[in-house]
């Protein structure tokens, strides 16, 4: 492990998985909260045609010419999207789909007509479908960071009115905020986030690293900062983890990796996240049916005693089991934890009998009236 | 400073028309709300009242017509306006509190690169204890049920401070004890002096709750105050034979 960490090439992809994690946690929380996974999607295969154009310009794999490629075409698509959505009649999930196999199948065209050309040289290119962390330079850094640094800062500063726009554009269309701008600086940060990692990750899963983060924070977060934060943090694990475990196996692509570790951490946050989780909504679902089946249980007792003119009647179990068949026994053990009944012999017989408290009778009553609260 | 036109209405409409492809939302419309009443617009579904409450807003442009509050344009009177939007216009889902939600209506008096600040938060928890939600500033905007949405979304606007409200269908879908709360809250409002409009759908209240009503068919049947307004001909003639004219 130690030996990996003192790699220069393994430093420097770390330090690249930490910078992209930064940029597209923050990013894809508000993708994820404005409903546009999909688009970022779009945008990612949409940056293919751009890259072959820049490394035809550039003449070779030039990283700022490859870069400013896909910005161009990844923002093209979006603009197609956006255009296509107001002034035909198509739904925007079909807008999406035709945008992105258009621009993907040019990309593939195009990618297939440089390797033609230029042979061995072009053979770089291809490492964009699904990125090659290992060819990251130090210089990349730089520019990643740079980008880092633009886009949180851009974040910081506009952060209420981000948020405002992400929850309630109408409204913050009525307060007077410029909400198409603040939407348009929202939709372009996430172009130049996908942007930032296609070198690493490549345009086919890059999305995934936008999405998965997010969606993994959502399941915990209880503010639009713990959401962007935690957001940032799985990003940023997810590269670093993936990272590692493909620069200590052979042959392992880094961009897949990571994303198989971003998805881990939704399919985690989706079963184990508090409130919102499956197992705290299971058990929460538990907790509901045992304790109406304690009420239905008291209700029993509580006609039982009605019908003995005895407010203090002694229920005997069998006839409690008759009723309610195996959720009885648990049923009064709660109800009896509870202080609601109590287990009284009833000599001569010998089989356990409950009798409700005063108040058992009181809840009892109120459950009748429909006044009960849950508990 | 552009001149004053029509000030003594805290609302006026001029020849305002609205499509949305190719058939009028809006038609004409020509609407005078006096300052210090309690409108209630009101008109079938699809009669365009939500439109017209947008398009009043900025949300919607108009094809033609102009539109006054106070006797200037929106853009300057935007911090005067305070505005209820329908309740399931947003995904209440959103990972947030309902302070926060109610801050949110601040943000255009803090202005940009600030933070809303401790006297912020203050405003805020007034205007959530003025709608009886004080003890659910740190609950989830998830786990609200209906009518508790509406009343933080009610504060959201309060805090704004505003001399005109606009709120959409503010009734729809709340409970009993919400609706009470809102209704004694808006004419309070109203006692104040501000303006409260209403796009309102339940006719059976119309009387009780409102003092001045506008009645809507893509074109305006009638306006005016409520005495004067709901009759049994302007009724069928906003909603067609289908509705009997309720006294209550």
């Amino acid at each position: 492990m130690l030996d990996l960490l003192a790699s220069y090439t393994v430093q420097t992809v770390l330090m690249g998985a930490v910078l992209l994690g930064l940029i597209s946690g923050a990013l894809g929380a508000f993708a994820v909260l404005r409903g546009q996974s999909l688009l970022g999607d779009t945008v990612s295969h949409a940056a293919l045609p751009g890259i072959a154009l820049g490394f035809l310009v550039a003449g070779g794999r030039d990283l700022g010419a490859v870069l400013i490629g896909a910005t161009l075409s990844g923002g093209l698509a979006a603009l197609s999207v956006m255009l296509i959505t107001m002034r035909t009649r198509l739904k925007p999930d079909a807008a999406l789909g035709v945008v992105l196999s258009v621009f993907f199948a040019l990309g593939v065209v195009l990618l297939s007509h440089v390797q033609g050309r230029s042979g061995a040289a072009g053979a770089g290119l291809s490492t964009f479908l699904f990125g090659q962390a290992a060819a990251t330079l130090r210089s990349d850094l730089w520019m990643m960071g740079g980008l880092a640094g633009f886009a949180l800062g851009l974040i910081a500063l506009i952060w209420k009115e981000a948020k405002l726009v992400s929850f309630d554009p109408d409204y913050a269309r009525a307060l007077g905020l410029p909400v198409a701008r603040v939407q348009a600086v929202l939709t372009v940060m996430v172009a130049l986030a996908i942007v930032a990692g296609l070198q690493m990750v490549g345009v086919i899963l890059m999305v995934a690293l936008l999405i998965a983060p997010a969606a993994a924070a959502r399941q915990w977060a209880r503010s639009l900062a713990g959401m962007v934060g935690l957001s940032m943090g799985f990003a940023v694990a997810a590269g670093v983890i993936g990272a590692l475990i493909s620069a200590s196996a052979r042959g392992l692509a880094t961009g897949p990796v990571i994303v198989l570790v971003a998805t881990a951490f939704v399919l985690i946050s989706l079963a184990f996240a508090p409130e919102r989780g499956l197992l705290a909504r299971a058990l929460a679902r538990r907790a509901r049916t045992r304790s109406l089946r304690a009420d239905q249980v008291l209700g029993t007792i509580h006609a039982l005693a009605r019908s003995h003119d005895d407010p203090a009647y002694k229920a005997e179990l069998g006839m409690l089991r008759t009723r309610h068949r195996a959720a009885a026994r648990p049923a009064l053990q709660r109800l009896t934890a509870r202080g609601l009944v109590r287990e009284v012999a009833h000599p001569p017989e010998t089989t356990p009998h409950w009798q409700m408290t005063p108040e058992g009778r009181a809840r009892a009553a109120m459950l009748e009236q429909g006044t009960a609260r849950d508990d | 400073m552009t001149e004053l036109h029509e000030p003594q209405f805290a609302l006026h409409v001029e020849d305002l028309t609205v499509t949305y492809g190719a058939a009028p939302a809006l038609w004409d419309i020509d609407l005078d709300v006096p300052p210090g009443v309690m409108a209630a617009i009101v008109g079938p579904n699809g009669s365009g009242k939500s439109t017209l409450l947008k398009t009043v807003l900025g949300l919607v442009p108009p094809v033609a017509g102009h539109i006054r509050l106070f006797g200037q344009p929106l853009a300057a009177m935007r911090k005067r306006v305070g505005y209820v939007p329908q309740r399931s216009s947003v995904d209440w889902d959103f990972p947030t509190d309902v302070r926060d939600v109610v801050m949110m209506g601040l943000y255009g008096q803090i202005g940009w690169f600030r933070r809303p600040g401790p006297a912020h938060r203050t405003r805020a928890m007034e205007a959530l204890t003025a709608v009886g939600m004080q003890d659910y500033a740190d609950r989830q905007i998830s786990q609200l049920s209906g009518g508790q949405q509406q009343r933080v979304f009610i504060a959201r606007a309060l805090v704004q401070d505003a001399d005109v409200y606009f709120l959409d269908e503010p009734m729809a879908g709340v409970d009993r004890p919400t609706e009470d709360i809102i209704i004694a809250l808006l004419q309070s409002l109203r006692d104040q002096g501000k303006t409260v409009i209403v796009v309102h759908h339940d006719l059976t209240t119309v009387e009780r709750y409102f003092d001045w009503l506008v009645m809507l068919n893509t074109r305006i049947i009638a306006q005016g105050p409520v005495t004067d307004v709901y009759t049994p001909e302007n009724l069928r003639a906003t909603y067609g034979h289908r509705v009997a004219l309720v006294k209550v």
